[in-house]
């Protein structure tokens, strides 16, 4: 187990360095900072200035070495456009987007697990057809255009919801929440229901797929000959055995949320990490994006190594092992 | 009356939801911007969006007025009192929010702090470097000493925020973003930023000017468009600034909105080659073979370029109306303002046959780059033009992208011609000279937006003379002789001045400025205008 877990972290040392390589080398390729940054009414000196600022005037190889010692010793550069240190810019913002990842999911649990049971176990029933029906809106609409429709609809013609922005925040071990308070809670509905409205889908059909198959297997059919309630055979009999591939999917579905939910933040106008990141790729703040980078790559690794071992909680047969 | 009723249910409804009053009985004010505040420091990095903040919070000596004419700020008055040194009279009495006299101590503390801070991506050092020294002859009186006769220097000024010897000596950026020497002389106080989010502002009761109506102001960032005009259609905020033209029409016929217009200061314009005598990069033969000499050198096929573009059929239709055709650097009224220079009449015939003159009957390729995302429906504009030079029978495709790599080519002279926009911030005709037309020299710091690397000795020549020339009138004429020398040339080809949209509800009237900055002191209840 130990030898396993020293080896997956050994991996994701190398795949944050490529990242760090090719994140480096692409922004220097898009283009240069100073001209985005500086005022269009800088003069030339003023120009040779700001780059000798920035440390722009260094060799692109001289600026990664001297990035990578930084790096190792915990600093990932000051914003360029704040003049702030990356990684508490990026922190601040993690809050929102975690709320707002974690809503969306829980949402497309407690929506998508029961909808997708019913429609598995009664496949022929109508309902279920217009759910199955419905997770393919789910699937095809994109974020983009249900996040406006939802504002339209919710916030300019009815005015129930609040159709931009964060709410108040409750101060929570020294990070801001949101999803404390109710006016808080409002704000977070319609993001938090945009952004689950693919995992919803999603969840569905992976359930309903699950327990169309799982129904056949011997051990159902043991478990009624044996005399077992209904309720007992699809919750605990069933239910177990769907739960890998959902945890999977959902635990995958989760990182993406954190990681990219640029679209549902910039028309909700959400002070998530997404909008940083989009923001900070607009100006070619490099310092942000390398660190964003390099940050997502270790969310991801850890919750892939998570998702290994929820499956070996869940399946015994499964085990983390070295081949 | 079924309407009225409906949207009476409505308003109470969003009301209700919004738990929030009208804003004119409320006092309170919830504004959403479209640019990002990169920081409450006022001297870390000149951008409009984060001066526009500094001048809710701090002043500067001199003022722009809503047209974009200075006015006086923490100066009383201003004068030359030899070629190369200004005084001022400082505005008696002035207090900080700290409680801190202003005196000329802080101003010769501000104009050391400017080029000093540290990691600034874009100083405000440009606006101070003419200054020599500063001499301060008493507390209210302050005199510049230049190194050259420098007329502009009340201009410049205008662009620095006055901060406090006492209170901001070795402040850093951090310090003004948390808040613990956000401290100035301006109408509003700082009460909590959040970067990226919003910045909250309280009336300065002590303010020396007119007080703003607002006690408490809740200044909003929201960058996604749709998202701001929602915002202000639902209630959430009261006030919203770069409208999206693809809006405009339905938010003229929508009750629950007020729209403000103002002709602004930013030209849209294109820039061509001039670089390259022995071909341009993008330019070939209609057989796809590059020529051998660059064609927009020669002055009858720029003349051409700029007369086939229909600018009127650009203002109305892909502007919507939010543009003026343009014929020059500045609209009427401003500093150097050439009266009767038009924008061209769109002359397809008469084009084709100055093109045939200079020995292009049949044209050729172009390529007409532009951003995509940086000025009102770019995109929409190169492609217009685009079409219109097609017409004309100079091939043209069209390539616009985000502003990120665009702007890296067109520095780096790998482009033919493309469409940039220019704001003047100095609201006077040297600025766009000085920056756009006049030929690229370090030493002098001429022509630093010159992307297209045109060069006219005698325009620099006029140039030079108005910049070291303190008599006003003698200057604008030196200025519009040299903006004049520019547009018979056809430096640049300007296509409209964009005009500046705010949307905001319809109890409120705004004071709708030249130079695009959006500010919680131009805001005031309808009511309260009469």
């Amino acid at each position: 187990m130990s030898v396993y877990l020293l080896r997956r972290l050994l991996q994701s040392v190398l795949v944050m360095l490529a990242m760090s390589v090719i994140v480096f080398v692409g922004v220097f390729a898009i283009g240069d900072p100073v001209e985005i940054l500086i005022s269009p009414d800088a003069d030339q000196m003023e120009r040779e200035r700001a780059i000798k600022a920035l440390g722009l005037d260094l060799p692109l190889w001289q600026q990664y070495l001297s990035f990578l010692g930084n790096a190792l010793r915990g600093d990932l550069g000051r914003s360029f456009v704040f003049n702030e240190p990356a990684l508490q810019l990026i922190l601040q913002r993690m809050p929102a987007t975690l709320e707002l990842a974690l809503g969306a999911t829980f949402l497309a649990l407690i929506i998508g697990l029961p909808l997708g049971l019913y429609a598995g176990l009664k496949p022929k029933s109508p309902v279920s057809s217009a759910i199955m029906a419905g997770s393919i809106l789910g699937f095809s609409l994109p974020t983009f255009w249900v996040g406006l429709m939802l504002i339209m609809v919710f916030a300019v013609q009815l005015g129930w919801l609040p159709s931009t922005g964060r709410g108040p925040t409750v101060e929570v071990l020294g990070l801001h929440w949101s999803f404390l308070t109710w006016d808080g809670l409002r704000h977070l509905a319609m993001p938090a229901l945009n952004l689950a409205l693919f995992k919803i889908s999603l969840v569905i059909r992976l359930t309903r797929a699950g327990v169309r198959e799982t129904m056949l297997m011997d051990y159902v059919k043991f478990a009624r000959a044996k005399g077992l309630s209904p309720a007992r055979v699809t919750y605990v009999h069933v239910f177990k055995n769907i739960m890998i591939p959902v945890v999977t999917v959902v635990g995958l579905e989760l990182g993406s949320t954190i990681a990219f939910s640029v679209v549902t933040e910039s028309v909700f106008a959400w002070p998530g990490m997404g909008k940083l990141i989009i923001d900070s790729i607009n100006v070619l703040d490099r310092p942000v994006i390398v660190a964003y980078l390099m940050m997502i790559v270790l969310m991801f690794i850890t919750i892939n190594l998570l998702v290994d071992l929820a499956y070996s909680a869940l399946d015994p047969r499964v085990r983390l092992e070295n081949k | 009356m079924k309407i009225g009723i409906k949207a009476a249910v409505l308003a109470a409804v969003s009301a209700l939801a919004t738990g929030a009053l009208s804003p004119a009985q409320s006092q309170n004010l919830t504004m959403a911007v479209g640019a990002q505040i990169t920081s409450l420091d006022p001297h870390y990095h000149a951008l409009s969006p984060n001066f526009a903040v500094a001048t809710m919070i701090f002043d500067t000596l001199v003022q722009f007025d809503a047209d974009a004419q200075m006015e006086p700020g923490l100066a009383e008055s201003w004068k030359p009192v030899a070629p190369t040194v200004w005084e001022f009279k400082l505005r008696p009495n002035v207090r900080f929010h700290n409680g801190n006299p202003f005196t000329a101590e802080d101003v010769a503390f501000t104009i050391d702090r400017v080029p000093a801070v540290p990691n600034s991506p874009s100083s405000y050092a440009i606006y101070t470097r003419a200054i020599e020294r500063v001499e301060v002859v008493d507390p209210v009186t302050v005199r510049f000493h230049t190194r050259s006769p420098y007329p502009v220097l009340p201009n410049d000024l205008s662009q620095v925020a006055m901060l406090d010897r006492e209170t901001h000596d070795k402040a850093s950026t951090d310090d003004f973003n948390s808040g613990k020497v956000a401290i100035g002389t301006g109408p509003f106080r700082y009460v909590d930023f959040r970067s990226g989010e919003r910045l909250r502002l309280e009336r300065n009761e002590e303010y020396w000017g007119q007080k703003p109506h607002w006690k408490a102001v809740d200044y909003r960032v929201v960058v996604n468009d749709s998202a701001r005009t929602a915002g202000v259609l639902a209630g959430d905020v009261d006030f919203i600034d770069q409208v999206p033209t693809s809006d405009l029409s339905t938010l003229k016929r929508d009750q629950r909105v007020k729209i403000a217009e103002k002709d602004g200061l930013r030209i849209i314009f294109l820039a061509l080659d001039h670089l390259h005598p022995e071909g341009s990069p993008q330019i070939t033969g209609h057989d796809g073979k590059p020529l051998n000499k660059n064609p927009l050198l020669d002055l009858r096929v720029r003349k051409a370029l700029s007369m086939a573009i229909d600018r009127q059929a650009i203002a109305t239709r892909v502007m919507e109306g939010a543009a003026m055709p343009a014929g020059q650097f500045l609209p009427e009224g401003a500093f150097g303002h050439v009266p009767g220079l038009e924008a061209p009449k769109a002359d397809p015939e008469g084009a084709k046959k100055l093109l045939a003159e200079a020995g292009y009957p049949d044209g050729f390729r172009i390529t007409l780059s532009g951003p995509n995302d940086r000025y009102m429906n770019d995109g929409r504009i190169v492609q217009a033009i685009g079409q219109m030079w097609t017409r004309l029978g100079v091939r043209t495709t069209v390539d616009a992208q985000p502003w990120t790599t665009f702007v890296s080519r067109a520095g780096r002279q790998e482009l033919s011609a493309f469409l940039v926009g220019w704001g003047s911030s100095s609201g006077e005709a040297s600025n766009p000279l000085r920056s756009l037309v006049a030929g690229y020299n370090r030493d002098k710091g001429f022509g630093t937006s010159n992307r297209g690397r045109y060069s006219n000795p005698e325009l620099d020549a006029k140039l030079e003379a108005a910049l070291a020339e303190l008599d006003d009138p003698k200057r604008e004429a030196l200025l519009q002789e040299a903006t004049r020398i520019a547009m018979e040339d056809v430096a640049i080809i300007p296509i409209h001045i964009q005009k500046n949209l705010w949307a905001m509800r319809p109890n409120l009237r705004h004071e709708s400025r030249a130079d695009e900055l959006t500010r919680a002191q131009d805001v005031r209840p309808a009511e309260a205008a009469r």
